[in-house]
């Protein structure tokens, strides 16, 4: 990854400017270190990016036929909170996605990422939704074929006033790849954007996830299902910012481990003094479902003001006995037991998916890698 | 459950610990196909320890003796298999189970059994009818927000699905209003005319009032002191306890009141 890259990419002055100098912002940061702390339980010491080779990566687009748009030089510029998003910064050709004032898109608009052995890609995509429009788009990322890769994603959601944007990210990368996300999202007044997150694959997984309620009256949800096993490890940190007044935050993240699989979550929900009256929940519960597995959660608020409803859950342990008992007392086997338990575990997350479709099959991945069937092999059958 | 076939669940010199410590001394029960048996105690007697002991509830040690369904050896078996070889626990205090739901775990109950899944709505939309309970309930997560009514029903709606030879009843009673008592009580006399051998455990006898018991076991300290017919029921609503429980548990009674049971002597 060198700056050159970002200058020899086709496009108007000011947007390779602007390229040139994420790539040279980039450039001169040293990589992290999983004693910052936000890269704390992380296994950012193991990537070394120079084993990938930069690819513009390879996506297919449905549905966006309405709404298909390129960048301006006056769309708000979105900040890079690391040096992977600086990077995708100075080296992504976005997909944009922008609705007119009033517009419905009822059909969700699909993006399938395809990442390739040996690559390192850097997708981005921007979603300026105008005032009182609405539209659901899915970003799904797969691998194409098996082998080690890296992808550094970044999704921008602009929400206008009174505008409902969904999002779902879908993780079923290779067992070998990394990835480390963003999606940054800022809703305007008395707008909603939820972003979702379901993730089953990749090697090392990360999800930086930021949600800000910047005008009153607007809320954001952010959900997400993960599920690691062999020795895959996930790892989410979630922020839910609150910069005007009577905004509402939910959050709602659900995982497991299997095997010697690993799970971080960090929540943090930031409350400025501007946001008089707003109300911000996070739940984040884990099972361990092997001795071996481990999950770390670390729930934390930043609240500036009294007005305030706030609450935050974090759980971390196995299957309940109990529950497992009275399954069991019924004549349901263990094996089956803890499948109905994992999947119901997760079902409160699947219901809250923009697409019902979509959590069915889904679901099915999940029962599936719950069964031990490799999720490539559940993928060709689906 | 049907009355053709006599099945027969034996339980002898049954000794079992709970966190190391010994609870039952050496419990002896025989029930067969068809017949009631009401095992009534007093607090702290063993009666919860002796059917989570035949179910297998995980933090109890069987110590000593046999459980046997037909001969088949219980205790050998885990939780699961028990069930399925015809034995089946309506519990004191049903476990929420979230995002489980009913049908889909009486579905998997009844394919462990050998059974088909085929037509178990219309059974569970009859039982719910039969036993009062809200249909609306068949497709919610197990026990997760039902009132104490609700949970013994659906509890009792299960045992009618899945059929089993043998029923335990830990506490059937307890929390329950009047009327799903009734309701309840009166589902399990019938499946017991129908064949259904049924341990129903107990403290209190208003239970039997539905449901009738052909032989009462008095169970105090963790053994059997007395058997007898249902007549032995009246005995115990009218004198208590207190004759069966020996000169230790005299010894035991408090001798003087105190201060606050004075205040209101006054």
């Amino acid at each position: 990854m060198t700056p050159d890259l970002a200058s020899a990419i086709p496009g108007p002055d000011w947007l390779t400017e602007r390229r040139v100098g994420a790539a040279q912002r980039a450039a001169a940061q040293p990589m992290p270190q999983a004693d910052e702390e936000i890269w704390r339980y992380s296994r950012i010491e193991e990537l070394d990016l120079q084993r990938f080779v930069f690819s513009p990566g390879a996506v297919v687009v449905t549905g966006n036929a309405d709404c298909e748009s390129e960048l301006l030089e006056s769309d708000p510029v979105a900040p890079a909170p690391d040096v992977f998003a600086e990077w995708n910064a100075a080296l992504s050709e976005p997909i944009v996605l922008r609705t007119r004032r009033g517009q419905v898109i009822e059909a969700p608009i699909v993006l399938e990422h395809s990442v390739a052995e040996g690559q390192a890609t850097f997708p981005r995509l921007v979603i300026h939704a105008a005032a009182d429009s609405e539209i659901t788009v899915v970003e799904r990322f797969r691998s194409d074929g098996s082998g080690a890769a890296f992808v550094a994603p970044v999704v921008e959601v602009h929400a206008g006033q009174s505008a409902r944007v969904k999002y779902l990210a879908i993780n079923e990368l290779g067992n070998d790849v990394w990835q480390v996300a963003h999606q940054l999202a800022w809703a305007d007044r008395d707008s909603s954007v939820s972003l979702s997150t379901v993730a089953l694959g990749g090697d090392y997984a990360r999800v930086r996830t930021e949600a800000v309620a910047t005008g009153q009256g607007s809320s954001t949800k952010q959900t997400a299902l993960y599920f690691a096993d062999g020795t895959q490890m996930h790892d989410f940190r979630t922020i839910q910012s609150h910069v005007a007044p009577r905004t509402q935050s939910n959050l709602l993240f659900k995982g497991a481990v299997k095997d010697t699989a690993r799970s971080v979550y960090t929540g943090l929900i930031r409350i400025g003094h501007e946001a008089k009256g707003a109300a911000a929940f996070q739940t984040n519960r884990n099972l361990t479902l092997s001795e071996g597995a481990w999950a770390e959660s670390v729930p934390n608020l930043d609240i500036e003001t009294n007005d305030v409803r706030c609450s935050h859950a974090s759980t971390v342990g196995p299957i309940d006995p109990e529950q497992r008992f009275y399954l069991e007392s019924r004549g349901v086997s263990p094996e089956i037991a803890e499948r109905l338990i994992v999947l119901g575990f997760f079902d409160e997350v699947l219901e809250q998916l923009p697409l019902p479709a979509m959590a069915a099959q889904l679901r099915a991945r999940v029962a599936a890698k719950l069964d031990g069937v490799a999720a490539s092999v559940a993928g060709a059958v689906a | 459950m049907s009355g053709n076939e006599r099945h027969t669940l034996e339980i002898r010199g049954l000794e079992a610990a709970v966190e190391g410590k010994q609870i039952l001394f050496g419990v002896d029960l025989t029930v067969s196909s068809g017949e009631v048996h009401a095992v009534m105690g007093p607090n702290g007697a063993g009666k919860s320890t002796l059917s989570a002991v035949l179910m297998g509830r995980p933090g109890y040690q069987v110590l000593g003796g046999t459980v046997t369904l037909d001969g088949v050896d219980l205790l050998a078996l885990p939780t699961w298999q028990r069930a399925a070889a015809g034995l089946h626990l309506i519990m004191q205090y049903p476990t929420e189970v979230p995002g489980v739901k009913l049908d889909d775990v009486l579905a998997e109950a009844l394919v462990s059994r050998g059974r088909s899944a085929n037509g178990l709505e219309n059974l569970l939309r009859a039982e719910a009818a039969r036993i009062g309970l809200n249909p609306d309930l068949l497709h919610r997560a197990l026990n997760v927000d039902l009132s104490g009514g609700e949970k013994k029903r659906n509890e009792t709606l299960q045992l009618a699905v899945l059929e089993p030879k043998f029923a335990i009843l830990d506490e059937l009673d307890s929390g329950l209003d009047i009327d799903a008592l009734r309701d309840c009580a009166r589902r399990v006399e019938a499946a017991s005319n129908a064949g259904l051998g049924v341990l129903a455990i107990t403290h209190y006898s208003r239970l039997f009032e539905e449901l009738k018991p052909d032989m009462v076991h008095i169970l105090v300290k963790g053994r059997v002191v007395a058997s007898g017919s249902p007549e032995l029921v009246d005995e115990l609503e009218r004198d208590g306890y207190a004759k069966y429980l020996g000169p230790e548990a005299e010894e035991a009674a408090p001798t003087k009141r105190s201060s606050l049971d004075d205040l209101f002597a006054l």
